[in-house]
């Protein structure tokens, strides 16, 4: 289905901004100043954008420890994220979560997860309750491949099968659960073991905007019908390390390089639209001009706000204390 | 007033709740039973019949059977109360907590505090918990002690049929996560139980019996064993103030403090094992907080450190009794400093 010069646009603007905060939080996590650790989504951005351009804040999504690039396609605030990581009490989770518990409940957001395999459950909960309350909402749990051999995660798809939810398992496949490949740890495949459960499983190419649209299109509509659970293996590359410090000593020789010059999904969707006229390399690079400067803005006014006080340490353990 | 079981209470609390509010749900294995079978529906209402009868009131989309995967149906409770639901999960046995407990610790404990007090998860995992049925090591364990060293979880454990209502009432009603806690040996205990809805409010104990001369903390099933004692003592002209602290998170330590301070000497009954025990938490709390007004070192009353036994002749010996509590109250009282 032909997207308009609007949806377009925003697809391009929202992958462009989760590169550029990535790629910013990049370098101010080399330079030291972010505290912890970071796990960065450059690379992976299409599968973000291409799901949650399909959803509104009635839907809900849970991601993983990598999760900027969701919270940014969900519609968290950018400037409160960026404040987040850098532990400020302006933060989205006032400085009390980070990179790894970023989250906005009131967007559909139910958190980055510092637990591997976490968030396929909480999905399934989130579904009931779009289900049990007539919202007519989706849950997608965003999982990891190294997420995808979890027990959490299996179990999940068995009880979204038999309760007949309205969720989808996106499995993230960039290759590596941290440095173990994802072509050794993944016995089976992911489409198999989809089937294995009786839902729709399917295979897109993460680097390609359009595939991954497509496919979300269609089992969101499944499930919004009350079609039950499917699954989507999503396969891409992420440019930086499992995490930010990694040294990436297991990739091959060049492997980054070559593929962010070859199948990286801002240049992909750039050449796709360009050359079907659909949107001008003048607008795209006006964008780009655009989101690099917010980013830049947002990490100043980030790094310039407070702290957290000792007045914020024990607030909001409990929603009440007896 | 009507003398009802501590089933029948637990059952009433959930009917009566899920009648006033259609966002309560009920999910578990087998709280119904019969799902996919050939036979009766609401075949089991739970493996010991707490839930009978739900099923049929409320349908099988407020009362949902499980697959046997904890992890799974326990995080789906999680997520669905972090949406807007306010499920009631049943997780058969605490001890298969290390199955779910991601879900419990590191989720719903956390949500609140991780994302900056945006949100509420108000989940309401009910389990069974104790020794006294020869169900041995992997069905008897009581561990309400890991989960009360958990910020962001509360922890309920009634010690009658009266508590367990008011107290799941508060549980249901109640925005944060809650563990609560029923003692498997208890379920044919009757107590008067009030017909209406009520609601005990978490983190304030309850004075059982009131005494002189000994203050005994205790908790759940515990807490019957130290009335006993209580009553028997009574006889002999010996006051026993028996403290309920009713949840163990919230903790009522101002109760606690207190009825320390007035008798002096401290018997702390917890059917757990020792060691990081609700025991030595509570001993701990007396020996800092009023070290000066005690008259006796804190004696602990607990389970051995051992894992629950099968046969009938060690699991007697195992569980504290109301002859091992007397023999800490008369130790106590005898000690000369």
């Amino acid at each position: 289905m032909q997207l308009s010069r609007e949806e377009l646009i925003h697809a391009y603007r929202q992958m462009r901004t989760i590169r550029a905060f990535e790629d910013r939080v990049h370098e101010e996590f080399a330079a030291g100043n972010i505290p912890g650790f970071v796990h960065l989504y450059a690379g992976e951005e299409a599968s973000a954008v291409g799901f949650c351009m399909h959803l509104t804040d009635v839907d809900r999504i849970a991601s993983t420890h990598r999760g900027h690039g969701h919270c940014i396609a969900k519609g968290c605030d950018v400037k409160a994220m960026m404040a987040e990581i850098f532990g400020k009490k302006d933060g989205l989770c006032g400085g009390k979560g980070g990179s790894m518990h970023i989250a906005d409940l009131e967007k559909g957001m139910m958190g980055a997860n510092g637990i591997v395999g976490g968030g396929p459950p909480l999905i399934c909960g989130a579904a009931l309750t779009a289900k049990t309350l007539g919202t007519g909402g989706v849950a997608i749990a965003f999982v990891g491949d190294g997420g995808s051999n979890q027990g959490t995660t299996l179990e999940s798809y068995n009880l979204a099968k038999v309760w007949n939810l309205p969720a989808i398992f996106v499995i993230e496949d960039n290759g590596y659960a941290e440095s173990t490949a994802s072509s050794w740890s993944v016995a089976g495949s992911q489409v198999g073991r989809a089937a294995g459960f009786g839902m729709p499983g399917y295979e897109v190419d993460g680097h390609d905007f359009f595939a991954v649209h497509e496919v979300a299109r269609e089992v969101i509509d499944r499930a919004r019908k009350g079609g039950g659970p499917s699954l989507v293996h999503v396969r891409f590359t992420r440019y930086y390390g499992h995490f930010e410090g990694d040294a990436m000593t297991y990739r091959g020789k060049d492997e980054v390089p070559r593929i962010a010059a070859e199948r990286d999904c801002l240049k992909l969707f750039r050449q796709r639209v360009v050359e079907a006229a659909l949107l001008e390399p003048e607008t795209l690079d006006a964008i780009d001009r655009e989101v690099v400067a917010y980013i830049d803005r947002v990490t100043n006014e980030a790094k310039a706000a407070p702290m957290p006080t000792e007045a914020d340490l024990l607030t909001d353990v409990y929603v009440s204390y007896h | 007033m009507p003398k009802k079981t501590y089933r029948q209470a637990i059952n009433e609390a959930l009917r009566q709740e899920m009648e006033r509010d259609p966002r309560v749900i009920l999910m578990g294995e087998d709280v119904a039973g019969g799902m996919g079978s050939p036979g009766e529906d609401d075949a089991w209402g739970g493996p010991l019949g707490v839930t009978k009868g739900l099923m049929p009131r409320f349908g099988r989309e407020r009362v949902l059977d499980t697959p046997i995967t904890e992890s799974a149906f326990i995080g789906a409770a999680v997520g669905a109360a972090a949406t807007g639901l306010r499920p009631v999960a049943e997780l058969m046995f605490v001890d298969f907590f290390g199955v779910c407990f991601d879900q419990i610790f590191n989720q719903a404990a956390k949500f609140r505090y991780m994302f900056g007090g945006k949100a509420k998860t108000p989940v309401v995992i009910r389990t069974m918990y104790g020794a006294g049925f020869r169900a041995a090591s992997q069905h008897s364990q009581c561990l309400y002690p890991i989960f009360t060293h958990i910020p962001g979880l509360k922890v309920a454990l009634p010690s009658n049929a009266y508590e367990a209502k008011g107290l799941l009432i508060q549980a249901i009603r109640d925005d944060d996560p809650v563990i609560f806690f029923e003692h498997k040996a208890m379920y044919d205990e009757e107590a008067e139980v009030p017909d209406e809805p009520y609601v005990i409010p978490f983190g304030e104990a309850n004075l059982t019996r009131e005494g002189d001369d000994v203050t005994v903390v205790a908790m759940g099933r515990m807490v019957n064993f130290a009335n006993q004692v209580a009553d028997k003592l009574a006889k002999e002209k010996i006051g026993v103030t028996v403290v309920d602290i009713r949840t163990t998170s919230p903790l009522d330590t101002e109760t606690i403090l207190e009825t320390a301070s007035e008798t002096g000497r401290v018997v702390v009954v917890d059917e757990s094992h020792p060691r990081c025990s609700m025991a030595s938490d509570i001993a701990a709390l007396v020996a800092q907080e009023c070290f000066s007004d005690l008259k006796a070192p804190v004696k602990m009353v607990t389970a051995p450190h051992a894992p629950v036994p099968f046969s009938p002749a060690l699991e007697d010996l195992y569980i504290p009794s109301p002859a091992k509590i007397e023999a800490a109250v008369r130790e106590v009282l005898a000690f000369k400093g």
